[in-house]
């Protein structure tokens, strides 16, 4: 019972003794530039990986995601519009800064485990747990003053003389003077919406 | 043998009725186009955008909507429209509010919120594009009737 422990704690004893004295045959040039080699592979394959998990279609290769939320993004000025300029799954729902990305990603290992057990594999139950999922996007874009909205938006760009009446006096009140963030006002414009009693600014 | 004698005089009576109306020049969505080639798609217009009302032709008509509605739901889940034209939304948003015969229901009993009924915007009220009338409009406003008189 305990011999493939006992091997496994030897092993480790092997490797910690061995890995803990200097090296006996091998240069200190070949252990730099071995080192700086193996570093800069791990570090690409690393974020070649990553960077793989960020592409739209990664994200709708799970029925998932293919199958509700991106049906619902083509039709709206995100993926459709006059100027061809689009914004693509993780440019609004990753965050570009690099810190951020990885915590985003760490967070999305739960993702992974709904997708194991197959939390929102239907349609039903996905819509029946849409608002709870919605609401984290939410929170996330509020918490971080609308940060991947502002990745393209940037209030110093827009010129809001090219808005609407409307658009411009909502900006100039409440964007202008941070009483409200992006996303406060424009939530449901890349999907639809789940049931949204309840939620402020909402009848 | 009657009744067979009839569906054909029937199916030949559709038939000419179906030429005579193409050959008079009837508008029709293909235009005329032969039945094997494909007319070219009616320009679409911009939906105009300057949050200017218009004038109603009459006063119970429903107001046009003044602005782009692009993706905004109405839906069991949601209403973009009354999340600005709502009674209590209007502080915020400074749109008109909702008019209050939509806060009563058919009995003329008022109520809290928007009325059920009243509930699909764009059943009533549509948003405008400045294109050339599809048909010659022979509406008089009131007023110039009484003018007139």
């Amino acid at each position: 019972m305990l011999t493939p422990f006992k091997k496994l704690w030897g092993m480790a004893c092997w490797i910690w003794s061995h890995g803990n004295r200097p090296a006996k045959h091998l240069s200190i040039g070949f252990l730099t530039i071995g080192g700086f080699v193996a570093g800069v592979m791990f570090w690409g394959g690393f974020n070649t990986t990553l960077e793989l998990t960020n592409t739209e279609e990664f994200c709708v290769s799970c029925h998932e995601m293919g199958d509700n939320v991106f049906v619902e993004l083509k039709p709206t000025i995100h993926y459709s519009n006059r100027s061809g300029v689009r914004a693509s799954c993780p440019d609004c729902h990753v965050p570009h800064n690099w810190t951020d990305k990885i915590a985003r990603k760490m967070q999305a290992s739960k993702e992974v485990w709904g997708k194991l057990f197959g939390t929102i594999n239907t349609r039903e139950k996905f819509l029946a747990e849409r608002r709870r999922l919605a609401g984290h996007e939410w929170d996330r874009l509020k918490a971080n003053n609308s940060l991947e909205c502002r990745n393209c938006h940037s209030t110093t760009s827009m010129d809001i003389t090219a808005q609407s009446t409307r658009a411009a006096t909502a900006h100039q009140t409440y964007l202008f003077t941070g009483e409200k963030t992006c996303i406060d006002c424009h939530k449901g414009i890349a999907h639809e919406l789940p049931d949204m009693t309840g939620v402020e600014g909402w009848k | 043998m009657r009744s067979f004698l009839i569906s054909i005089a029937t199916i030949i009576g559709f038939l000419a009725l179906g030429v005579s109306a193409y050959s008079d020049g009837t508008a029709t969505l293909r235009q005329g186009a032969p039945i094997l080639t494909e007319p070219d798609a009616p320009k679409m217009n911009k939906v105009e955008n300057k949050d200017v009302k218009r004038v109603r032709n009459y006063p119970e008509q429903p107001p046009t909507i003044p602005h782009k509605v692009r993706s905004y739901e109405i839906s069991t889940n949601a209403n973009k429209c009354l999340s600005c034209h709502a009674r209590t939304r209007t502080g915020e948003s400074q749109a008109p509010m909702v008019s209050v015969t939509h806060y009563m229901d058919r009995d003329n009993q008022v109520l809290a919120t928007v009325s059920p009924r009243r509930y699909f915007c764009n059943q009533c009220h549509v948003t405008q594009v400045d294109a050339p009338p599809l048909v010659e409009n022979e509406f008089i406003d009131v007023e110039n009737i009484i003018k007139a008189e």
